[in-house]
């Protein structure tokens, strides 16, 4: 038995330790905001923060994860960044099929919260990890300028 | 909301073609709900073709039954409801559905909701299509019309309600923001308030719409409906649903197409933690358990045992082979004019050149996903899909249940691109559950995903002509030879041996071609499933003759842009869109070393587009897509944002699979296994995208695979410029490495 610090609510879970924290998230915990795309950390889809680093959860067993602060979508607008970055997404209708879209957001939210004003190289550094299959990039860019212009 | 509550309760009229004007005769019915609002039903009046749909058709022929095909509710509280036949998959139709209705009803955009629709060919049948499906850059295009006659006829009959109410002449009053005002004494009361009376009231035979010029949200930029859900996670794809007591299933289906399930030994994975069950059906294996992880631990540790059947030897080269033999076969015949034969002998140079495009997956971000439950009272489904009433009738077959007793429950899709069109995983998905007591999700790995999607087919297109002395084409003859996707999927639209998707822009180019002959071979690919892909026979299609002409042109060394220009006299939208994509681009203009620019021009699915394309090709022969800028003519645009974010999506689509992506087969089996080996275009390697839209007043056109279509030839074109290599197969790969 594990217990988990999952958008500040603790989760007792009983589950192998070598079990990946996204299976928890989706299928134990029951919160379906992250997602899943490759299960090998090619996709970012199921990008979520451990203590506000943008952590691919597919390939995070929970014995890993120990007493660290874990953030998914759910809960990532309680912070500064992540509530720019998801107000930025409606802005430029960043937004298609959507599936992608949690990690994209996670991802730049951990990106912003540690790069205020992050130019293109940064950006590509931080995102580059998180497919869109739509085709959403040049909207994602847009938006993560866009927020950053915002201000904290 | 049932549609038991639906009574026909007035007369109804056909209009075999709806002309373009704006009083339009319509069939519609409306009724109270229980909840004292009003429900309107109305009918699509036509196929774009001008035949009257079924519903309309019996309604025609006086027969009592009426089918309404689409609904709209307006409760008490003045909330309007849409019952939405069509699928929300990225391409922006639960905010631009919605728009066609609030214009025509005079409400605020924010006011009207979104229902799915159950599956139910009778009332939501796609009037183009011919059954209840979301595909082929349709929707807007079948909709259009349906919809806002829909939204102006509640409006007449609010207007209505009210008159009668204060005892007035309705043409005293008139609809705004969700209220009827009576213009000389300003009474005014909200809709909610007038829902009970208008149900009561007479359906009018004909309704005006709104004068084009007097639209407040067609053609302006709306924010979509569906994105607050979607950055706050609380959107539902069908890899959601949430089901009491759910349990969660992986499969492993036999690795060699046309293979069968021997046996399995499970005694390991039976021990393994949160293992509940081993089910077997005919080519795969499912292990059930109380999470997705546990369930996949579980196929790890399972020894199966396949008989690969008589594909197990077959590989790409095979397939390619049997294409190649097949190039040698007279085709059908899809285009005829003119004697292209006996052309050639007056050219003064000719040029025969084959073009290969090959397998390609779908890759939608949500891996294919099924939840089913099937227990004493039916079976339930839980899936995001394209095509509701074929999966709920392949299931019910499957199930050996009456197909009233399978109920359907659709999902946010999450990337359809053509692989939703599909009910293979239902299929499956029921199979499973069949063996399962209680609700099972079964999820595909990613890898399942990849090896065992239905492939965009490998094509292999023959293709020559004949210039006369000033370099103009005076004989064209195209051999299509590959895949029949229609022949599967909708055998009656097969005419005279010529699947009109094979050959869909091949047979009818944009260009001024006297004598042209097109034929198309089938071959299919043995075992190797095949389905549509984005852009379907456009896309294809498209590459082909956009490259040809662009060779066509480098052979009668005239600027490509110039040569396509002065052969496009019959297609003058197309022309129009090309010249704007030129002048907004640097056509013309130097370049450096490695940088090259490339044109293509595209019809197809009702829209126009011109596209230019800027690429740089490094020392090393790696392609960096520079630029692209695209003029669209889609006719009249109903929210212009979705337009420019669908081709924005679309170029990058078509960028990844002309860049990188084939599928290939050795052994009976696919050779890739995720996005490590199957690579995705990311953010790094995304050009910058300009999109110019065209104002028009024509009937809308398709924008969901216009700009996978456009950008493949466009690409290789700006290759060309750029290294004075033409790329014939793709995708460009390595090709252009040096050794």
């Amino acid at each position: 038995m594990a217990t988990l610090n999952i958008n500040g609510v603790p989760h007792q879970v009983d589950v192998p330790g070598d079990t990946p924290l996204l299976w928890v998230i989706r299928d134990v915990v029951g919160l379906t905001g992250t997602k899943f795309g490759c299960g090998v950390a090619q996709c970012g889809a199921c990008t979520v923060h451990i203590d506000g680093k943008a952590t691919r959860s597919c390939v995070l067993p929970i014995s890993a994860v120990g007493d660290q602060k874990v953030t998914t979508i759910e809960a990532v607008g309680k912070s500064a960044s992540g509530k720019k970055v998801q107000e930025a997404w409606l802005d430029l209708e960043v937004v298609q099929c959507g599936y992608c879209q949690s990690g994209q957001i996670m991802s730049a939210a951990a990106l912003l919260s540690h790069t205020p004003n992050p130019d293109d190289a940064q950006i590509d550094a931080a995102m580059a990890g998180n497919i869109c299959r739509c085709g959403t990039y040049p909207r994602i860019r847009a938006a993560i300028k866009h927020a950053a212009k915002e201000g904290a | 909301m049932s549609q038991g509550l639906i009574q026909a309760l007035s007369s109804t009229h056909t209009v075999p073609n709806p002309p373009r004007r704006n009083f339009l005769k319509l069939a519609a019915t409306v009724s109270a709900t229980a909840g004292g609002g009003m429900l309107l039903g109305i009918s699509f009046p036509a196929n774009s073709d001008g035949k009257p749909s079924q519903a309309y058709s019996e309604a025609g022929a006086g027969k009592a039954v009426f089918s309404p095909n689409a609904f709209i509710e307006i409760n008490a509280a003045g909330q309007v409801t849409l019952i939405m036949s069509k699928v929300e998959m990225g391409q922006g139709v639960y905010t631009s559905i919605p728009m066609l209705i609030a214009e025509e009803l005079e409400v605020d955009l924010d006011k009207v909701k979104l229902e799915h629709a159950p599956p139910n060919d009778k009332l939501y049948a796609d009037p183009m299509l011919g059954a209840q499906v979301t595909g082929g850059s349709t929707s807007i295009r079948t909709l259009w019309q349906p919809m806002r006659q829909a939204g102006a006829t509640c409006r007449t009959l609010l207007i209505a309600a009210a008159a009668k109410t204060w005892k007035v002449d309705p043409a005293s009053c008139h609809a705004q923001s969700g209220q009827v005002i009576h213009d000389a004494s300003g009474r005014k009361l909200g809709y909610g308030e007038l829902v009970k009376v208008a149900a009561t009231l007479p359906v009018p035979k004909t309704v005006a719409l709104k004068d084009p010029k007097d639209f407040k949200l067609i053609g302006t930029p709306a924010r979509r409906l569906d994105s607050p859900d979607k950055v706050n996670g609380l959107a539902k794809f069908g890899i959601d649903a949430q089901i009491p007591g759910m349990k969660f299933a992986v499969i492993a289906t036999s690795p060699v197409f046309g293979g069968r399930l021997v046996s399995v030994d499970d005694s390991l994975a039976l021990k393994m933690p949160g293992v509940l069950q081993v089910v077997k059906v005919d080519n795969a294996v499912a292990v059930v358990a109380n999470n997705t992880w546990a369930a996949k631990r579980g196929l790890g540790a399972l020894d199966i045992k396949w008989d690969e059947g008589k594909s197990s030897n077959v590989s790409s080269a095979d397939l390619i082979a049997d294409l190649k033999q097949a190039a040698n076969k007279t085709g059908a015949v899809a285009r005829r004019d003119g004697n292209a034969a006996k052309a050639y002998s007056k050219a003064d140079k000719t040029l025969n050149v084959v073009y290969q495009q090959p397998f390609l997956a779908h890759a939608t971000m949500e891996p294919m996903n099924c939840t089913v439950q099937i227990g004493p009272d039916g079976c339930d489904i839980w899936v995001g899909t394209q095509i509701p009433t074929f999966a709920q009738g392949m299931a019910a077959k499957t199930a050996g249940i009456p197909v009233e007793k399978v109920r359907l429950h659709n999902y946010l899709i999450g990337g359809g691109f053509g692989r939703r069109l599909e009910f293979d995983g239902v299929v499956q998905a029921v199979k499973i559950a069949m063996q399962v007591k209680g609700a099972v999700k079964v999820i595909w790995t990613r890898e399942e995903d990849i090896q065992h999607d239905m492939f965009r087919p490998y094509y292999y297109d023959r293709i020559s002509a004949g210039l006369d002395a000033n370099g103009k084409p005076i004989a064209w003859t195209h051999r299509i030879v590959g895949s029949s996707i229609m022949a599967r999927f909708a055998p009656p639209a097969i005419k005279n041996g010529v699947d009109p998707d094979a050959v869909e822009v091949s047979s009818e180019p944009p260009y001024d071609l006297p004598n042209i002959y097109v034929d198309y071979v089938r071959q299919e690919p043995r075992d190797v499933p095949t389905a549509f892909w984005r852009g379907v026979g456009p896309t294809r299609g498209t590459f082909v003759v956009e490259s040809f002409i662009d060779e066509l042109a480098a052979l009668a060394k005239i600027d490509p842009v110039k040569y396509r220009l002065d052969l496009l006299g019959k297609t003058p939208r197309l022309k129009t869109a090309l010249e704007l994509a030129v002048e907004k681009s640097d056509w013309g203009k130097p370049v450096s070393k490695g940088q090259g620019r490339g044109v293509s021009a595209m019809h197809a699915f009702g829209s126009f587009l011109g596209m230019v394309v800027e690429v740089t090709v490094n020392d090393q022969g790696e392609v960096k897509v520079e630029r692209v800028v695209c003029a669209v003519d889609c006719g009249m645009t109903v929210n212009p944002n979705t337009v420019i974010a669908q081709i924005e999506g679309g170029v990058i689509f078509g960028l990844t699979a002309v860049l990188y992506n084939e599928i290939t087969i050795k052994h009976g089996r696919v050779e890739q296994n995720n996005f490590n080996d199957y690579r995705m275009l990311r953010i790094n390697e995304a050009p910058k995208i300009e999109v110019h839209l065209i104002p028009s007043a024509e009937a809308p056109g398709g924008i969901g695979e216009p700009g996978t279509a456009a950008i493949g030839a466009a690409l290789t074109n700006a290759v060309f410029a750029a290294t004075g290599k033409r790329i014939r197969t793709l995708p460009i790969g390595n090709q252009l490495q040096k050794a």
